[in-house]
């Protein structure tokens, strides 16, 4: 006989049982991308939908070089090109139904654009006349977002008060891989969950937070795996093959519609250019690894898959060429225009009505804007 | 200022109440009127708040309604953004002054703005609703006075009532504002009781005027909040003195009403401005410039501070030391008879 066996001798009382509360299994991301071209899974998606996915991408290719371009002739202040991104912003865009919403970041001007919003509007911010160039109720697009996955919360909320009202519509929130590492990422994905918030998280993992490679940003074992940690399903994907975003999207979106609750995505992607362009990405990366994407490119991925089955010719190759320089040349002629600004607009949407200190302060520019105005007259006379 | 009707009494009718519960009951009518108002934050469901403003608010309309959140201010704030995004609005409960710090991002970035970034497209009609202040014994981020912080960000309202009727009035006036308003709710006042009949029709003042609390003629103490009852017996002890004290509560941070400030203080000649939160980059400055800047052939004195220190609120057992109280208001009084000093 122990001591502990001895009658009278100290026993523990146990703990009450211990239960996972959820099957960690099902949630688990794939253990490598899932792809669709190039696999058996591609004869199963409508021919029509490659090709629409095929003439978004190279419209949107056509979109980054054209506003990058006007970067450098000083007609945007800047812009974070999506190039090598393409197939997770068509992607984002077409997995949503009209009634949803999009939540993107300040590299997601081509989701904005591949959902129908004039490509003009888009780059209102980046162009700097003013913060965001569109009625986000009007269209379902929320503002790009500038500080990092500070849009997430956002999108839980507005997913929330829709299923609140029942009206079946779903948020798609798109953030970088860095801005997984920010607070707001975590407490998103926490309210998300716990509430069964009917919204999609696609993190586009492009290789870089500015200059700081995933490694250095992380220690998951993938992005997707964060899910887990949450209770929602973390689904892995080849962010360059379109028809494997748009499949992976959109079943995350039936499934937050039907109300199965959220999903992390991680799209494994490549920023093909710099971070935008006032950065130098050679003092961070070498050309080599960037050349190993060039060969995994979503537009060469879509053009071999829909070549080797006969649904891409000459002339349907031609005609989306065509377009998307229409899109661009109406672009740049939009662009090229002075944008026409109003001074005065600096108090009209501060409050819903003018605080007496702004009625002040508006008075005092009106002042110099008339003084201003006659001094140029008399200098024309 | 509109009047509401009255509505059936959660307590019993003359019954003096307190501010908590007039806040409780602004919470409530502006949800039974309103199928848009909803209360978010930590602990306001079953428990109905740590100061027990929400009591009762789940019961009644439901837990979508009035929804415990995971603990997480930036989560509920941000959340908050897209539930207004959607039509709805929200009120959310930051439980503590130094507890909202986590979501000042999502109020500057996002909630301030919102309107002007769109346009005014899309406008968010979201209150905040936060406890602020010391003197409750607090230990450390409970006391805090942040409304610096608050007042130096455009495009938010900042409001802070110090009487129970006003914090019923200024409550419902936030929640149907269509901008976004920081509801400072001064801690040591939750327990402060009044004569306030919730069967009688309500006030709503509009959001932005300030108020002669207490009319005067030798000078003007222009306080808010919590130092709205400590200037009353600050100018109830100077009579003694000779002196007759005006007393202006601000109520609205922002907007600021200069008019009534600038003519009470056209009328005494003198001013002291007096608030717990720091001096240096407080309130106090800013309203100090103002009255200067309107007034400065009416006065008599200098526009004099009485603040808390610049220090980090201090721990409970020396508060006292760094609240302003009614002496060093005095002190400050008498300092403002400036022509006999130089």
């Amino acid at each position: 006989m122990t001591v502990m066996e001895q009658r009278g001798a100290y026993r523990p009382t146990p703990p009450p049982a211990w239960q996972p509360r959820t099957d960690p299994a099902p949630l688990l991301p794939d253990a490598e991308p899932y792809r669709v071209l190039g696999t058996g899974a591609a004869e199963k998606v409508d021919p029509e939908l490659l090709r629409l996915l095929y003439a978004e991408l190279v419209r949107g290719r056509r979109y980054n070089t054209q506003a990058t371009a006007l970067t450098k002739q000083g007609r945007l202040a800047v812009y974070p090109s999506s190039t090598g991104q393409e197939a997770c912003e068509i992607a984002a865009a077409l997995a949503l139904e009209e009634r949803d919403w999009l939540f993107p970041s300040y590299r997601d001007t081509l989701a904005v654009v591949a959902r129908g919003l004039d490509p003009a509007s888009a780059l209102t911010l980046l162009r700097g006349d003013w913060h965001t160039g569109y009625d986000p109720r009007e269209h379902r697009i929320a503002p790009l977002s500038t500080p990092l996955a500070t849009q997430l919360p956002h999108a839980v909320g507005l997913a929330h008060a829709a299923r609140l009202k029942g009206d079946g519509v779903v948020a798609l929130a798109m953030v970088g891989d860095g801005g997984t590492s920010e607070g707001d990422f975590h407490e998103a994905l926490n309210f998300a969950a716990v509430w069964q918030a009917p919204v999609v998280f696609l993190v586009q993992n492009n290789g870089f937070a500015i200059s700081v490679p995933l490694a250095k940003q992380t220690a998951a074992p993938s992005l997707a795996h964060k899910a887990v940690g949450y209770g929602m399903p973390g689904r892995l994907v080849d962010g360059n093959d379109a028809a494997a975003m748009h499949e992976v999207l959109s079943e995350a979106v039936a499934r937050a519609r039907e109300g199965g609750g959220p999903t992390l995505v991680e799209a494994v992607t490549y920023r093909m250019e710099a971070h935008t362009n006032a950065d130098d990405a050679t003092r961070y990366r070498q050309d080599t690894d960037v050349d190993a994407w060039r060969d995994h490119d979503p537009i060469l991925l879509m053009e071999r898959e829909l070549t080797e089955r006969g649904l891409l010719d000459d002339d349907m190759k031609r005609q989306v060429g065509d377009d998307a320089e229409a899109m661009a040349a109406d672009l740049r002629e939009h662009m090229n225009q002075e944008p026409v600004l109003d001074p005065m607009d600096l108090f009209t949407h501060v409050y819903a009505e003018q605080t007496s200190q702004l009625r002040e302060q508006a008075a005092q520019l009106r002042a110099e804007l008339e003084v201003a105005s006659e001094e140029a007259e008399e200098e024309a006379r | 200022m509109t009047t509401v009707a009255a509505k059936p009494a959660t307590k019993p009718a003359n019954k003096p109440a307190t501010m908590a519960q007039a806040l409780g009951r602004a919470l409530r009518d502006s949800m039974a009127e309103d199928p848009s108002v909803h209360v978010l934050g930590e602990d306001v469901g079953a428990l109905g708040g740590v100061f027990r403003v929400t009591d009762g608010l789940a019961a009644e309309f439901g837990e979508d309604r009035c929804t415990d959140t995971p603990l997480a201010e930036a989560g509920i704030l941000g959340t908050a953004v897209g539930m207004a995004m959607y039509g709805l609005r929200p009120v959310v409960e930051m439980q503590f002054d130094a507890f909202a710090y986590p979501a000042f991002e999502q109020l500057i970035s996002h909630v301030a703005r919102m309107r002007n970034r769109t346009r005014g497209a899309m406008p968010l009609p979201i209150t905040v609703r936060v406890p602020y202040g010391g003197g409750i014994g607090g230990v450390e981020h409970h006391s805090d006075s942040s409304e610096a912080y608050y007042i130096a960000t455009p495009g938010l309202h900042v409001v802070t009532p110090a009487t129970v009727s006003d914090a019923y009035g200024l409550l419902r006036a936030s929640i149907a504002s269509d901008d976004p308003v920081v509801f400072l709710e001064p801690k040591r006042l939750y327990w402060s009781k009044a004569d306030w009949n919730p069967e009688a029709p309500q006030t709503v003042e509009p959001i932005g005027r300030a108020v002669v609390r207490r009319p005067g003629r030798s000078a003007t103490l222009i306080t808010y909040g919590p130092s709205v009852p400590v200037c009353l017996e600050a100018a109830e002890a100077a009579r003694a003195e000779g002196w007759d004290l005006e007393v202006v509560d601000l109520r609205s941070l922002v907007p600021f009403d200069d008019e009534t400030v600038a003519a009470s203080v056209r009328r005494t000649g003198r001013a002291v401005v007096v608030h717990e939160s720091g001096g240096f980059g407080g309130p106090g400055g800013e309203i100090a410039a103002r009255v200067t800047e309107r007034c400065f052939h009416h006065l008599e004195a200098p526009v004099l501070r009485v603040a808390g220190f610049d220090i980090p609120y201090p721990p409970p057992m020396l508060e006292k030391h760094h609240l302003p109280g009614v002496d060093r208001i005095l002190d400050a009084v008498a300092r403002l008879q400036w022509e006999a000093d130089s």
